[in-house]
């Protein structure tokens, strides 16, 4: 446990020094301030109401949909280096060769990308901010809306560090965990409004994004809960057996 | 303190190391030498847990690599050849982290990092432990790397190539350093350089295409090479074949061949015991009359052995990849 912290610390601490990981950040920062006061309509359709518009209500829901449509590129971007880096640069033979576990590399590994991950989206709330000084924004929309991003960045980041665990190649690592995003995020989004009955049903529970939306609606669906927990859990524990399977490939 | 036995790998198709077994005692500062792509790494690998062999044990102060992995790496501090380090970690800091990894309890890690800085040459300039590790040179790299293989003060030192890279003067210090480390530290070194490896290493372990092709001590290996004694005369009074026939009644002598260098006949006679037998020739030479012009005991070095069994290896390497069945 402890050296899973130690672990997690460095981590976090290399994310800070890291100028790439400033820019995955801005860009998080800008897209979800874009959404907010411009809203988003690629040829004229309307994805995401802005937040911030004179005249309408001030719902926090785009804000957070918006939030978690990034991730599936955002999560990928931050987890690249995590495993991929070690594997690249050789210092995965200094860390393995210390008396740490895999469980307790991976688990740091992904404490230390949340822990980053946590800072980028405290730093949203200057949104909030904004908000309340035009109007009254719904506190409880936003704490629920908070803990869903946590969850499902939880998840994501999950996916991330399993598809860092499988190369030594950043770029790889980013299709790979965004292909896999996409899939559960986009690809069932469009299926879930496509398919007749019963496959629109069964790509529903399996669509991230329509778990994520009852965060943003204010409510805490223990379905959700449990969805985006397991499926941290089940990467976490691929991501560990990949690292182990390198005893016996 | 080190066992292996009947150790193999294979990488997919590849035999790396084939069944290699060898021992090595406490406190001793062991060469792993063999030319590139011996299987010097991979077995380094194998004893420090980094890779599992395919077959064989591997034991390390008692405990199995692959069954008792966390308390071998507890007790050996490896270097890997390239010496990876975090880049944008400060020297510092480094060696904080990787003492914590090490399981040295955080009111004693300040004075473990101080200490291993003092004794790598990390404590001047002052600004040093500052540095980020991407800014350091090779060589001061190569002193972060050994300076953290030392913090836990472990019982089996485990170095890839420590020297490479290093210019001359560093080259010395590394090598006083590894001198300085044997006794309460068992040492294995692994280079291609074998010269430097003669003068620090108390034992040899050469490996060639995957074999053990020799181990020993460094005089031991060097006998083998010239065999037991041999001793080159440079002789005129008769013709080859009788000085031949001549050195060879010497008692203790056990092969004899001859060139003709000008109107000089060359010997190279060799003994079958350790005994010096330039006395014994000189002896015969003063008693039939003949002229020398050259005594001289040949002496050889591990360079030589080494080249000889190296080059014995490779005719066999194509050996070394699996015919698909």
């Amino acid at each position: 446990m402890l050296k899973t912290l130690v672990l997690a610390r460095r981590e976090m601490a290399a994310y800070f020094f890291s100028p790439v990981a400033y820019v995955i950040g801005a860009l998080f920062l800008a897209g979800s301030a874009a959404v907010f006061f411009f809203g988003l309509s690629p040829l004229g359709i309307p994805i995401f109401e802005p937040v911030l518009a004179s005249g309408s209500t001030a719902s926090l829901r785009p804000l957070f949909e918006a939030m978690a449509a990034i991730m599936v590129f955002a999560a990928p971007l931050l987890t690249m280096r995590l495993m991929s880096e070690e594997f690249r640069s050789g210092t995965i033979e200094t860390l393995m060769t210390a008396p740490v576990t895999d469980v307790q590399v991976v688990l740091g590994k992904f404490l230390g990308v949340m822990g980053f991950y946590a800072a980028l989206l405290a730093s949203t709330t200057v949104l909030l901010a904004v908000m309340a000084a035009y109007s009254k924004p719904d506190i409880g929309v936003a704490i629920s809306g908070y803990i869903g991003m946590l969850l499902l960045g939880a998840a994501f980041l999950a996916v991330g560090l399993f598809a860092s665990t499988l190369t030594e190649y950043q770029i790889v690592a980013v299709i790979v965990g965004v292909a896999m995003l996409s899939v559960f995020a986009l690809l069932m989004q469009f299926l879930m409004t496509h398919l007749g009955e019963p496959w629109n049903l069964i790509a529903g529970r399996l669509s991230a994004l329509d778990y994520f939306r009852s965060f943003a609606r204010g409510t805490i669906d223990t379905r959700a809960l449990a969805f985006f927990l397991t499926t941290a859990a089940l990467f976490l524990f691929l991501s560990i057996k990949t690292l182990e399977s390198r005893r016996w490939r | 303190m080190i066992d292996v036995k009947n150790l193999t790998k294979w990488y997919g198709p590849v035999l790396a190391v084939d069944n290699i077994s060898f021992h090595i005692e406490k406190g001793t500062i062991v060469g792993f030498l063999g030319p590139n792509g011996a299987g010097k790494s991979t077995t380094l690998k194998i004893l420090t847990c980094y890779l599992p062999a395919t077959s064989g044990t591997v034991t390390v102060a008692g405990c199995d690599v692959l069954s008792q992995s966390l308390a071998v790496r507890r007790q050996v501090g490896y270097m890997p050849e390239s010496v990876p380090l975090y880049g944008e970690m400060r020297v510092r800091d480094y060696l904080m982290f990787r003492a914590a990894l090490r399981d040295i309890p955080s009111a004693k890690r300040k004075a473990a990092v101080e200490r291993v800085a003092e004794r790598c040459w990390l404590s001047k300039p002052e600004d040093m432990m500052r540095r980020r590790l991407d800014e350091l040179s090779r060589g001061y790299k190569q002193r972060v790397g050994l300076a953290e293989v030392l913090l836990h003060n472990p019982a089996v030192l485990v170095l890839d190539e420590p020297t490479i890279g290093l210019d001359p003067a560093q080259v010395r210090s590394m090598r006083e350093l590894v001198k300085e480390l044997a006794g309460e530290h068992t040492v294995i070194l692994s280079s291609h350089i074998l010269a430097e490896v003669e003068q620090i290493c108390s034992h040899l372990i050469i490996i060639a295409g995957g074999h053990l092709a020799a181990a020993g001590t460094p005089a031991q290996l060097r006998q083998r090479v010239t065999g037991p004694s041999k001793v080159i005369a440079e002789l005129r009074g008769a013709d080859g074949e009788d000085l031949a026939k001549a050195v060879k009644a010497i008692k203790g002598v056990r092969e004899v061949e001859h060139t003709a260098h000008g109107n000089w006949t060359r010997l190279v006679i060799a003994g079958d015991s350790d005994a010096d037998l330039r006395a014994d020739v000189a002896a015969m030479a003063a008693e039939a009359g003949y002229a020398l012009r050259e005594l001289r005991r040949e002496v050889g070095s591990v360079e030589d052995y080494f080249v000889q069994i190296t080059y014995q290896q490779n005719m066999q390497a194509g050996n070394r990849v699996a015919t698909p069945a």
